[in-house]
């Protein structure tokens, strides 16, 4: 509780620097508008315009948040206006690939710790493969595989799968080998099988390794899905948002996606997060 | 069929040849570079194999040979891509944004006030889809490699900033009292004893910040660009189904990624040798 006072002085700082930021970019086009209706205008009312532009080249961030609002609040949930239709429409295509990546990620770390020869092939290219800036690949396979007729959420969730794929393997893969060897030894003692020492030991040693990828991972599924949504041709989903207010010079539609994507990122890491806490409770592991 | 039954055969004899190797000589060096090189070999050849052997079309996946083909081709042109978006954009980009991360960050570590403040926030940023920012930037400061910078600088710069605030903290208290029992000023203390300390955990962030830096470029370019540019080369192939032209691309990008993952580790390994993360091998 001690870093609220802190953190609210810097978001603060932020707001502030953000309205000072919207003033001097947005000034240009004001005077502009002035010199070309032949009028004077002074500081104060120069300030005035620039907060309250239709098209600013940075919105305040009281308009962002009325745009947000409008997004949200002010449209039928099913519109093509609404926010929400849209965060539901790149949520549906995270979870799905995020789900689908986990569980290929799972698996495949189970077979790495058990299979040596797995383990040396695999293992090298898993690291390497994530200095390779896959996301810039995205929407080159969106196209692709629109060209063989599969659109809609499946292409997006394919890329959110295979951005969740990579931190999850390596963080399993690290979990599953957290027992130490005093307790892999205990289990022989007791004679148990490798099924056995799977399930009691190693699995739930892993957890806490597990849910910090997680955490990672949506994040990453979230980026890439909305990356995914920004080749032409989407009209669904916060990328689609982002692109054609981009296109259109709506920067106020820019900002409220961006915030939207920003709000459900959070959200989704929160949810990890709450999951990950009752998880670890359970499993007698809490800190 | 042919070509297809001979890459799976040729799958199945590797896979053997690595399982014998890797569990007779676990610990030998030669090995540990065998194994994943082979495999890597496996999947070139089944890719070639299945593509050629069940002659799938070009227009969905190209053969490797047909990746290679390409980039013989178009090597002019792959530099001069290679050269606007990663030399110009991405390592404009990522130097301003690191450096710029790096004195924030020693300008906050004198105040545990905005410490405490800012590392939840950058912590929080860091999390966001930050690449959304791409439209935005590039009406901002045009088509050319300016904004693709400006895009890698704000995607770089608060894993950096966090990575590096960390740092700074990261001396223990008995080496700061005994840098006080020397008397030693501010900045004796921030060059001998906090930067080299904060050192690993930058290279962290520095690191982490190299593929964003990649990535930051190249998607923006999908919102607006000369004509020239790796992401500009990729949408525009792919519009003219010349799929083995971007996956030329995709192969110069995923060759620049690990070259500068690779350049900033072997930095930290000769800048941070002393750490026991680098001693251990």
């Amino acid at each position: 509780m001690k870093s609220i006072l802190p953190i609210l002085s810097v978001l603060a700082a932020i707001v502030v620097l953000w309205y000072g930021g919207a003033v001097w970019l947005n000034s240009q086009w004001t005077y502009d508008q002035a010199a070309r209706a032949g009028v004077e205008v002074s500081f104060s009312e120069m300030v005035v315009d620039t907060l309250r532009q239709d098209r600013p080249v940075l919105p305040a961030p009281h308009q962002v948040a009325v745009g947000l609002w409008q997004g949200v609040a002010g449209q039928a949930i099913t519109s093509k206006r609404s926010l929400v239709f849209h965060a539901w429409v790149t949520f549906s295509a995270t979870m799905a690939g995020f789900g689908l990546g986990t569980f290929a990620g799972i698996l495949l770390a189970i077979g790495i710790v058990h299979s040596r020869a797995m383990d040396m092939s695999v293992m090298p290219w898993a690291i390497a493969s994530q200095t390779i800036p896959i996301l810039a690949i995205a929407p080159m396979v969106i196209v692709v595989l629109a060209s063989l007729g599969i659109k809609g959420m499946v292409p997006k969730a394919i890329i959110a799968a295979y951005l969740s794929f990579f931190p999850v393997l390596v963080g399993m893969v690290k979990g599953l080998r957290a027992p130490d060897a005093m307790q892999l030894d205990l289990l022989r003692t007791y004679s148990a099988s490798q099924a056995q020492g799977f399930w009691k030991l190693r699995l739930p040693a892993s957890m806490p390794y597990l849910f910090a990828s997680l955490k990672v991972g949506i994040a990453a599924a979230l980026v890439g899905t909305i990356v995914a949504e920004l080749p032409a041709g989407a009209t669904q989903g916060l990328g689609a948002r982002l692109l054609s207010g981009s296109y259109y010079g709506q920067t106020i539609q820019i900002w409220s996606a961006l915030f939207g994507a920003a709000i459900l990122a959070a959200l989704l890491v929160l949810a990890v997060g709450v999951i990950e806490r009752i998880t670890l409770k359970a499993k007698g592991m809490a800190r | 069929m042919n070509e297809a039954l001979v890459a799976i055969l040729f799958w199945g004899v590797a896979w053997g040849t690595n399982g014998v190797l890797a569990n007779r000589f676990p610990k030998s060096r030669l090995v540990r570079a065998i194994v994943p090189a082979l495999f890597g070999v496996t999947l070139l050849v089944l890719w070639q194999g299945l593509v050629r052997g069940l002659e799938v079309s070009p227009v969905i996946l190209p053969a490797p040979s047909d990746i290679a083909t390409a980039i013989g081709a178009n090597l002019p042109l792959l530099w001069g891509d290679f050269a606007q978006t990663i030399l110009k954009g991405a390592l404009a980009g990522y130097l301003i944004g690191c450096g710029a991360a790096v004195l924030v960050a020693i300008a906050v570590d004198r105040s545990p006030f905005l410490q405490r403040g800012l590392l939840p926030v950058g912590n929080f940023v860091a999390a966001l889809p930050i690449v959304g920012i791409a439209p935005i930037l590039v009406m901002w400061f045009g088509f050319d490699w300016q904004s693709k910078a400006a895009v890698v600088v704000v995607m770089v710069f608060f894993p950096v900033l966090v990575n590096m605030v960390a740092g700074l903290a990261a001396t223990d208290a008995l080496s700061r009292d005994l840098m006080a029992t020397w008397s030693a000023s501010y900045p004796q203390a921030l060059l001998k004893l906090r930067l080299p300390a904060a050192l690993p955990f930058l290279f962290n962030g520095l690191k982490i910040a190299t593929t964003l830096a990649l990535i930051g470029a190249i998607v923006a370019e999908f919102f607006g660009s000369p004509t020239r540019g790796m992401g500009f080369r990729i949408s525009t192939a792919v519009g003219q189904l010349d799929l083995p032209l971007v996956w030329a691309e995709i192969t110069v990008a995923a060759l620049a990624g690990s070259g500068f993952y690779g350049l900033i580790a072997m930095i930290e390994k000769a800048a941070t040798f002393w750490h026991p993360s680098q001693r251990g091998h």
